[in-house]
């Protein structure tokens, strides 16, 4: 059985936070960079430049991209054959992002407790999703997550009866209720199947995917390039001041579910989608 | 698209001559303050008691900063979401608040308390954080300190871009522009 030491993780999610935060994906970038050029607002056009232009800056100069560095949410594929020696996994991770957000001057944005509101001054803890698979690999993705389209994000338990037509309604109410609050133009993360959290799980988790790629399933990048063409035609636009760009990718993700429900799950993420990944 | 500069503190004059729509260059001293520093500003004012600062002719930038590099003023400092806001606003325009600067629209209760006291309501741009941070050319904590990226800071600008996103006649630009730009054509 392979070993690695825990503070092999620590390092490597450190690296991860910052990359993530510092360094926009060309994914993101080229996207913009479409935006631009077919947007028809010029306060639309002016934003999409400025927001390449802060890009550009915050890869030149090592500054976070948002101010908003968000939750740190790690996914890690562990390969069962792996053993972590020397460390705790959990602890390893959170001892990651602290050394990561304090090193990169990234900021501390997370309270100890939902109620009392006390921050914990280093961004800890993370929310950690682990999933065991084959192999003796750790890949370990960081996607810090920011909380103004976080908080606009959606979760219904709609009916089978709804169907396609209730989830293409859900998406559109929620992408239009949250108007200029998530920071347009955005990625939508869509999960639709499973129980309510393996919904959510879902939406998250399509956020990771690379923007504007085709889904693997036919049927569903039918769906995503509908949804995507009547959320553009919310007229919300850059920054919700008015224009064509309101999203700049649809993503979906289903899982199978039971036969009383439809649950479905859309999270908000802002023209700042980041995550980071690196395989140990 | 042009922009106009406009000195901080705002007058009276400008603030009324200010339409939703027109693009601005600010120039001059700032306060900044978000959820965490509302909240104990409103109860301080419910309690009875002073404000640690005064809010009198001030703009508010709403914005919870990075913490800062080595050799640069402050570290990414974007707009957070206003609206978040909303519930503390009516009471510090009261105070004398006559300019927020901030992200996505506003409560039609805030709307009427910026027209009753004569207050605008300012764009910046959301995520541009790194950008923003280059036209912050001086940032001190003036209260809260123990709120970190939450505390209240004296922020000076010069040349920060914003657009007007609610004049004082309550016209905003977040629902002109969606109307403008909604359906297919």
């Amino acid at each position: 059985m392979r070993t690695i030491d825990a503070s092999a993780i620590t390092e490597v999610v450190a690296k991860l936070c910052q990359k993530a935060n510092i360094f926009l994906g060309e994914d993101l970038r080229e996207a913009l960079q479409q935006a631009k050029e077919k947007e028809v607002s010029e306060v639309g056009v002016t934003c999409l430049e400025n927001l390449l232009q802060n890009a550009e800056l915050a890869g030149r100069e090592r500054l976070p991209i948002c101010q908003d560095t968000g939750m740190a949410v790690v996914f890690v594929d562990y390969g069962q054959e792996l053993l972590v020696t020397g460390g705790d996994y959990t602890t390893a991770i959170n001892e990651g992002v602290r050394k990561g957000y304090r090193e990169g001057y990234l900021r501390a944005s997370v309270v100890r407790d939902p109620l009392n509101r006390i921050n914990t001054g280093d961004n800890t803890p993370a929310v950690i999703h682990t999933q065991i698979v084959p192999g003796d690999k750790l890949k370990i993705t960081v996607a810090p997550k920011g909380f103004g389209s976080e908080n606009m994000s959606r979760l219904a338990m709609l009916t089978p009866a709804q169907g396609v037509a209730g989830v293409r309604d859900f998406v559109t109410e929620t992408v239009s209720r949250a108007g200029a609050n998530p920071c347009p133009p955005l990625v939508v993360g869509v999960g639709i199947g499973g129980t309510m959290e393996r919904a959510a799980f879902l939406a998250k988790k399509a956020l990771l995917r690379e923007v504007a790629s085709e889904n693997c399933d036919p049927a569903l990048a039918v769906l995503e390039r509908e949804l995507l063409s009547k959320l553009n035609q919310l007229g919300i636009g850059p920054q919700g001041l008015g224009g064509k760009t309101t999203a700049l990718a649809v993503h979906i993700n289903t899982y199978p579910t039971h036969i009383a429900g439809l649950p479905i799950a859309v999270n908000l993420s802002c023209h700042v989608t980041r995550h980071a990944t690196e395989i140990i | 698209m042009g922009l106009k500069r406009v000195q901080l503190p705002l007058e009276r004059q400008t603030i009324f001559e200010l339409e939703a729509g027109q693009g601005l260059l600010l120039n001059g001293p700032l306060l900044s303050g978000r959820d965490a520093a509302h909240k104990r500003l409103v109860a301080t004012l419910k309690a009875g008691a002073e404000l640690p600062i005064s809010f009198k002719g001030e703009t508010i930038y709403y914005v919870g900063p990075c913490p800062t590099p080595p050799g640069r003023v402050i570290g990414s400092a974007g707009p957070t979401t206003s609206g978040r806001m909303d519930v503390y606003t009516p009471l510090l325009l009261e105070q004398g608040l006559v300019g927020m600067i901030g992200k996505g629209e506003r409560s039609p209760e805030v709307i009427a308390a910026m027209g009753h006291f004569g207050a605008v309501y300012l764009a910046a741009l959301g995520g541009a954080g790194a950008l923003i941070s280059q036209a912050i050319v001086k940032a001190e904590i003036l209260a809260y300190h123990d709120l970190g990226p939450e505390a209240i800071y004296r922020l000076v600008v010069r040349d920060l871009p914003v657009i007007v996103a609610i004049d004082i006649r309550g016209n905003d630009l977040y629902q002109l522009g969606r109307q403008k730009y909604a359906g297919n054509a």
